[in-house]
């Protein structure tokens, strides 16, 4: 019988991450099974908070926008449904951002005693927000209903965007989540920049309002890429992507993420001397 | 092939350290800055002077360990023992994988499993079921294998009533035994425990000492097992490694080391001195000099159940006429306040004092401690015009309570961990009342 060896030294870990993250999959799947199971356990309405929040903003932005601004939708497209097509992408970013940032500090106990691949934690919390998404998904379906509006074919495409957008909130995620170990001013940063974005992002009104000379630079925030790319899915032909500016924000997010595995990586060998 | 599933070789561990005096748990940005900008201004101020530049004058490196090689056979029990900081617990962190080692190298053979503690990522809202399929995964079983064993682990745990309760109705006794049934069914080649036996319930523990004993015997399985209890590393292992210092200061049988261990201190927890004027402890009317642990007249960190042991309290009265108290207080490892001890029972409290430096005495009576860490607040306050504290210094010093299994400890040969924050030896008196009336007699 052919018997493991481990060898512990110095660096070792790093080059066998990759391989011992997938080796620790079934550690990934049960935490985020963990993470869904309490917030559903903890909850009293459970499920209804994904649907109510997105759904009571949406209306308020609605009224706001649309009513009292007097913004155009995005071609014949309901203003509702064009709203609501940007609050799906942004509140999976917000939730997925704010629970992988907070993830390492919240499982400290564990990092402390067993040994994984510490970024399985941030990865599994996204589960959750991914959860929510798809409650929020199907009251999208009853909206469409009520506005008796018809998708085209784009729709078919909406998981690649919904991957995406979960990649865009995992870069930053991973970054701050990292830094949260070492700077605990850190979870500070996190409602901040969400209630920042949810003002620079096109989620109560459409980027087409955007000149078209800025167009190119708004779309360095890259949650206008993936909210775009949403409205294109969800209302077809009504929304054209507008690809320069799609490929900029992917691009932006790529960086992002980049950027977060580097620091996460660097510093997760310090998080149980720290946590 | 050699036998020797675990084997380290000269390993090292450093930690870099801030060199600040109260320590943190971790650092606010706000510390950073401004201790970006202490440090800053200090270089301009050495540049502007014509010193050279120290860089990271607040950064000290501490060695947890070094130099660490040993081999471990299989089937072996090996125990190991040490002081608060002498790298037991960097040790055991670099064979569970959780820090890596600063140099040498470890080989493991075969599938590793480490409890540094009892239900580790235990979730309160998850029911019995649910967290063990939870802890199992945090330990590295395979779901297959957990679901294979399942009625074994509920079994053990005896909690098959409340398999679907949430463990945050469980009592603590349900909730460690459920732990351990996991924990034991992991059936690692290489286990690594630490002191997760001292809690449970006497009955329980008895349970998880004879499943351990099976796990190393019957099984052939390696067992590494840091424990304070010199007790249970005597009865259960048959080698013993003594770190100092992040050294290996004695590597044998359990007798021999632990006997060493009990000899051989030198004291740092046990003794701090405050030399620097500006940093000791203390305000206008007394400040704190020096707190020592001895006993038999020695400085010591691990001190024998059996005998007294004295904490001395060395602090300078600074005011003319104060009417000052001083006071001890002592924690076990868990935070319980043991209790307290002041000097105002012999009336000098009431003595208004002239200045200059005091030595305070408090000698605490042998058994009268349970084994375990022992932490000490050292307080000086004056009780009038009204009731002031001079300092309150926490972690002043701390020791070890040894308890060897010799006679003249309430322990009296019992091998197993014994529970209570205190374990004095009572008075006991036993004898038969041949004339007290009796239960009759079935039949008669």
């Amino acid at each position: 019988m052919k018997e493991d060896i481990l060898i512990i030294e110095p660096g070792r870990a790093d080059r066998q991450y990759w391989r011992d993250l997938w080796a620790y999959r079934e550690l990934f799947l049960i935490l985020a099974w963990r993470d869904v199971a309490v917030r559903y356990k903890q909850t009293l309405i459970g499920v209804a908070w994904a649907v109510l929040r997105p759904f009571l903003t949406m209306v308020v932005f609605t009224l706001v926008f649309s009513k009292l601004a007097k913004l155009p939708s995005e071609g014949a497209a309901p203003y509702a449904l064009m709203v609501f097509a940007g609050m799906l992408p942004w509140y999976l970013f917000s939730s997925a951002l704010s629970g992988a940032a907070d993830s390492i500090v919240a499982n400290s106990n564990l990092i402390g005693k067993v040994y994984f691949p510490r970024m399985i934690v941030p990865a599994a919390s996204l589960i959750t927000a991914l959860i929510d998404f798809l409650v929020s998904l199907a009251l999208l379906v009853g909206l469409m209903a009520w506005y008796r509006f018809v998708p085209g074919w784009q729709v078919l495409l909406l998981p690649i965007f919904v991957l995406l957008a979960l990649l865009v909130s995992l870069g930053p995620g991973l970054w701050i989540s990292a830094l949260n170990v070492k700077f605990r001013d850190f979870r500070y940063v996190i409602p901040f920049i969400l209630q920042f974005g949810l003002y620079i992002s096109p989620v109560g009104f459409s980027s087409t309002i955007i000149p078209d000379h800025w167009r190119l630079l708004y779309n360095l925030n890259p949650l206008v890429g993936i909210i775009d790319g949403f409205r294109w899915c969800i209302l077809g032909g009504e929304s054209p992507l507008y690809m320069p500016g799609f490929i900029l924000s992917l691009a932006i997010a790529g960086i992002f993420l980049w950027l977060g595995i580097s620091t996460f990586r660097a510093t997760e060998k310090s998080f149980a001397d720290l946590v | 092939m050699s036998d020797v599933v675990i084997r380290a070789e000269n390993l090292a561990k450093k930690y870099t350290i801030g060199h600040s005096s109260q320590p943190e748990r971790y650092t606010a940005l706000r510390d950073v800055i401004a201790r970006g900008m202490r440090s800053a201004f200090r270089q301009a101020k050495d540049l502007a002077l014509g010193r050279p530049i120290i860089k990271g004058d607040e950064l000290e490196e501490v060695w947890a360990l070094r130099d660490v090689s040993f081999g471990v056979r299989r089937g072996e029990v090996i125990g190991v023992i040490g002081r608060n900081g002498a790298g037991k617990s960097t040790l055991l962190k670099i064979f569970s994988r959780i820090t890596e080692p600063s140099a040498g190298r470890v080989t493991i053979k075969g599938r590793v499993a480490s409890l540094l503690e009892v239900g580790t990522g235990f979730h309160s809202e998850l029911t019995g079921r649910e967290n063990i399929f939870l802890n199992g995964a945090i330990l590295g079983m395979a779901r297959e294998e957990i679901k294979r064993k399942f009625d074994e682990i509920v079994a053990f745990a005896e909690i098959e009533k409340f398999l679907d309760t949430p463990v945050k109705r469980y009592s603590s006794g349900m909730y460690v035994r459920l732990a351990f049934a996991v924990a034991a069914h992991l059936e690692p080649e290489v286990l690594i425990v630490d002191e997760v036996l001292a809690v449970g319930d006497a009955e329980f523990q008895k349970r998880c000492l004879g499943k351990m004993d099976e796990i190393a015997q019957k099984q052939g399985r390696t067992v590494l097992f840091v424990s304070h209890n010199m007790a249970t590393i005597n009865r259960l292992c048959q080698r013993c490694i003594l770190l100092d210092a992040g050294r290996v200061m004695a590597d044998g049988y359990p007798h021999t080391v632990t006997g060493l261990y009990m000899t051989s201190d030198t004291g740092t927890m046990a003794s701090r001195v405050w030399s620097e004027p500006g940093m000791r402890p203390g305000d206008a009317v007394a400040r704190l000099n020096a707190v020592r642990v001895l006993q038999g007249g020695q400085i010591a960190e691990s001190i024998d159940i059996r005998y007294p042991v004295d904490i001395e309290m060395d602090y300078e009265c600074l005011a003319e006429g104060a009417q000052v108290l001083s006071a001890l207080a002592f924690f076990d490892a868990q935070g319980n306040h043991l209790f307290v001890s002041a000097d105002f029972a012999d009336e000098q409290w009431a003595q208004p004092r002239p200045a200059g430096n005091f030595r305070s005495v408090c000698r605490v009576p042998g058994n009268l401690f349970a084994e375990g860490f022992v932490r000490v607040v050292a307080e000086v306050s004056t009780r009038k015009p009204v009731y002031q504290t001079h300092f309150l210094e926490f972690d002043s010093v701390g020791f070890q309570v040894v308890d060897t299994g010799e006679p003249g400890s309430m322990r009296a040969g019992w091998g197993r961990p014994i529970p209570g924050v205190l374990r004095p030896m009572c008075d006991w008196r036993t004898f038969a009342r041949p004339n007290a009336p009796t239960e009759p007699k079935p039949g008669g």
